[in-house]
């Protein structure tokens, strides 16, 4: 009851899953406030998914504990997913159902009441009302999604728990889509989504950025982009490719990221890194110093964990 | 607040049957599983198989030509296992033979009549293709009698003094409950737990590796839904389909191939239940060890072929080895193949039932709480 009081959505510790010999997450502690929009960034394959199924009761985790809308998630999972909408990965509706049967089976298995209402309520809401009686199936990426997270709200949620909810959906699809998850939040509902995208992830309120199963950090974006004290300039004009290649073999350039015409080049120390990057330069490049964005950061993350993981 | 509320919802159980109902409605191929699977293999194997052939081709290897041959021949054809294809010397003959052209050669030696008439007892050599012993079985059973027959009407007068003395005793037989051999009162009531396993196994089976393979399981599992509603929501619509298959079949069989129906139709249903129940929970223990459909399926096979060739559906069960026939104790359809006959053709009754009964009981009990621990392990 504490947890519901204090506004806390989800407040886990040390969660930690082993498949086989793999330790797909080891670790992990975070916690999410209700009304806010937390973000899971991470590689292909850090354990984002596992540590979503663990969250909603799913899968049960090996060791560690933690509380999920103030349920314990390893012996409350029953009133857990009662209050938790989750969203697969995948498309996990089914295909050859309707989008109001889908919705409909929905609303039983949350054995909710005035289920008419409550379902054609959703299909208002999310503009799914014209195509009420599409096989889900036939419907196309954007509506696809859309329609999971009409299933994920359709029995009242506390909580939204969403893996990668936009991979694969056109950027008007997916902006829509986010403003509907900020219209979510606003009305108290706590969100973790997990996402591959810098964009959606300077959306969310938090972050937390995961890799090989451990949490490298957590933070508002401003809070994870100034605790790793980076600095960057841009470099424009032609042969980057070759440039980045000289650039990674000085040491006052600590990585360098290539930006379509434009090529990123980071480092702790301000001044070396604005001389020696001066002075690395050929005939047409030039040199802007810039602010240190999200994703310059999250490589960086990744790199230092990899270059940590060789050491030991 | 607890985070014990869950209870057994007929809600979500009746939200999880329509949901299966809807899905067989839509997909074609199920659809045609259950009504198109049971009639082709009804009308397949009712009216295709006969384990007792007639008219086999047959030639003869004549070395003379009298009143005996002629009397023979037509006695030949009077059986109806033989349809004479014509006369032939030794070598077309055993061409014929090996060619597959005819399945008998029968030669009567030149001087038959002669060495017949001195009493020297001479023989006529029938040859056959026995490549499958069942096929010339009964041919081979009419032959003898053929022969006493063709003998005692030529050997009349003084020549019945050839015929010997008859046996000091003769054998009666009654061919109970089929008496006339006829394949089809043996094969169709068979082919019922045939049909059903096969549909009942595959359809559960693929119908549950389809919601994991699709992903659908993930959100059946993520919702409050309990295992237990989720298995009998998969259950209960197949075995009503399971029970269209049962009312079609019978119908089918009475109508179309004048099966006797000799006993107790409430003791069809209750073996018919039990059959149906088991046969879906194999279904949903075989997906649960699935990651596909495509295993579901080949997982399926490997369960249905022993059972096709060691409960007696194709073979006698008793003409088995031992220790086939102890693997074919353990097997469903065994038991059910034997309850079907004998409630069809024998008019059994519930003592006579009981020993087939009480073992599909047991198999399905056992298999119903294997599939449970199967599937709960999934969720992992």
């Amino acid at each position: 009851m504490t947890a519901r009081a204090d506004g806390i959505a989800i407040a886990v510790r040390d969660l930690t899953k082993r498949f086989g010999k793999k330790k797909v997450v080891d670790g992990v502690s975070l916690t999410v406030t209700r009304g806010e929009i937390y973000g899971f960034l991470g590689p292909n394959g850090s354990g984002k998914t596992t540590c979503i199924r663990m969250m909603c009761g799913l899968l049960r985790p090996d060791s560690g504990s933690g509380t999920c809308l103030g349920f314990d998630i390893l012996r409350e999972g029953d009133a857990i997913k009662r209050r938790v909408g989750y969203m697969p990965q995948k498309f996990s509706l089914w295909d050859d159902l309707t989008v109001r049967e889908n919705l409909e089976l929905t609303a039983q298995l949350f054995t909710m009441e005035n289920r008419r209402d409550a379902v054609g309520q959703v299909l208002e809401n999310f503009g799914l009302a014209g195509r009420a009686r599409q096989r889900a199936g036939a419907l196309s990426g954007g509506w696809k999604q859309r329609l999971a997270l009409a299933s994920c709200v359709l029995h009242g949620p506390e909580l939204l728990l969403l893996d990668e909810p936009t991979a694969g959906v056109d950027p008007t699809a997916r902006r829509d889509f986010w403003s509907e998850l900020h219209g979510i939040a606003a009305q108290g509902i706590a969100v973790l989504v997990s996402t591959h995208y810098m964009d959606e992830a300077e959306r969310c309120h938090r972050l937390a950025y995961v890799a090989q199963g451990k949490l490298l950090t957590t933070g508002t974006a401003a809070e994870i982009v100034a605790a790793q004290g980076l600095h960057t300039v841009t470099i424009r004009g032609p042969r980057l490719h070759a440039l980045a290649k000289k650039l990674e073999k000085i040491p006052a350039v600590e990585q360098t990221v290539a930006f379509g015409t434009a090529l990123h080049a980071s480092g702790s120390d301000r001044d070396s890194l604005l001389r020696a990057v001066a002075g690395a330069l050929e005939g047409g490049q030039g040199l802007e110093p810039v602010e240190t964005s999200l994703e310059d950061v999250f490589i960086y993350l990744v790199n230092r964990f990899w270059a940590n993981c060789e050491l030991r | 607040m607890t985070g014990r509320e869950c209870t057994f919802s007929l809600l979500r159980l009746w939200g999880i049957i329509r949901k299966e109902f809807l899905q067989v409605k839509r997909d074609r191929l199920t659809r045609a599983m259950v009504v198109g699977l049971p009639i082709v293999q009804l009308l397949l194997f009712g009216y295709a198989i006969n384990g007792n052939p007639r008219n086999m081709p047959t030639a003869l290897v004549l070395g003379e030509q009298s009143q005996f041959t002629r009397t023979f021949e037509a006695a030949l054809r009077h059986s109806g296992y033989f349809s004479i294809v014509g006369t032939m010397d030794e070598g077309e003959a055993s061409a014929a033979l090996v060619g597959g052209k005819i399945l008998f050669a029968i030669s009567l030696p030149p001087d038959f009549s002669r060495r017949l008439l001195r009493g020297e007892r001479p023989a006529i050599l029938v040859e056959a293709d026995a490549t499958d012993p069942d096929t010339i079985g009964g041919a081979i059973g009419a032959l003898q009698g053929i022969a006493e027959s063709v003998a005692q009407k030529d050997l009349i007068g003084p020549l019945a003094q050839l015929l010997g003395p008859p046996n000091a005793f003769c054998i009666q037989i009654h061919k109970k409950f089929n008496p006339e051999s006829l394949t089809r009162y043996h094969v169709v009531p068979g082919l019922m737990g045939f049909v059903l396993s096969m549909t009942m196994v595959m359809m559960a089976g693929l119908a549950l590796a389809r919601e994991r393979e699709h992903g659908n399981m993930e959100i059946l599992l993520a919702s409050p839904a309990m295992p237990l509603e989720i298995i009998v929501g998969k259950i209960v619509p197949y075995a009503l389909i399971g029970h269209v298959q049962v009312a079609l079949i019978v119908a089918m069989a009475m109508l179309l191939f004048h099966v006797p129906f000799e006993g107790n139709p409430l003791a069809l249903y209750v073996a018919s239940i039990l059959f149906i129940v088991t046969s879906l929970a194999i279904g949903i223990a075989l997906s649960s060890l699935a990651k596909n459909q495509l295993q579901a399926m080949q997982m399926a096979l490997f369960y249905l072929l022993p059972n096709v060739v060691l409960s007696g559906f194709m073979s006698p069960f008793a003409g088995m080895p031992r220790w086939a026939q102890a693997i074919g104790e353990t097997l469903p359809l065994t038991h059910f193949n034997r309850a079907m006959r004998g409630i069809l053709l024998k008019g059994c009754g519930w003592a006579d039932l009981w020993p087939s009964l009480w073992p599909m009981a047991l198999f399905g009990s056992i298999v119903v709480g294997l599939s449970a621990l199967f599937f709960r392990h999934t969720i992992d």
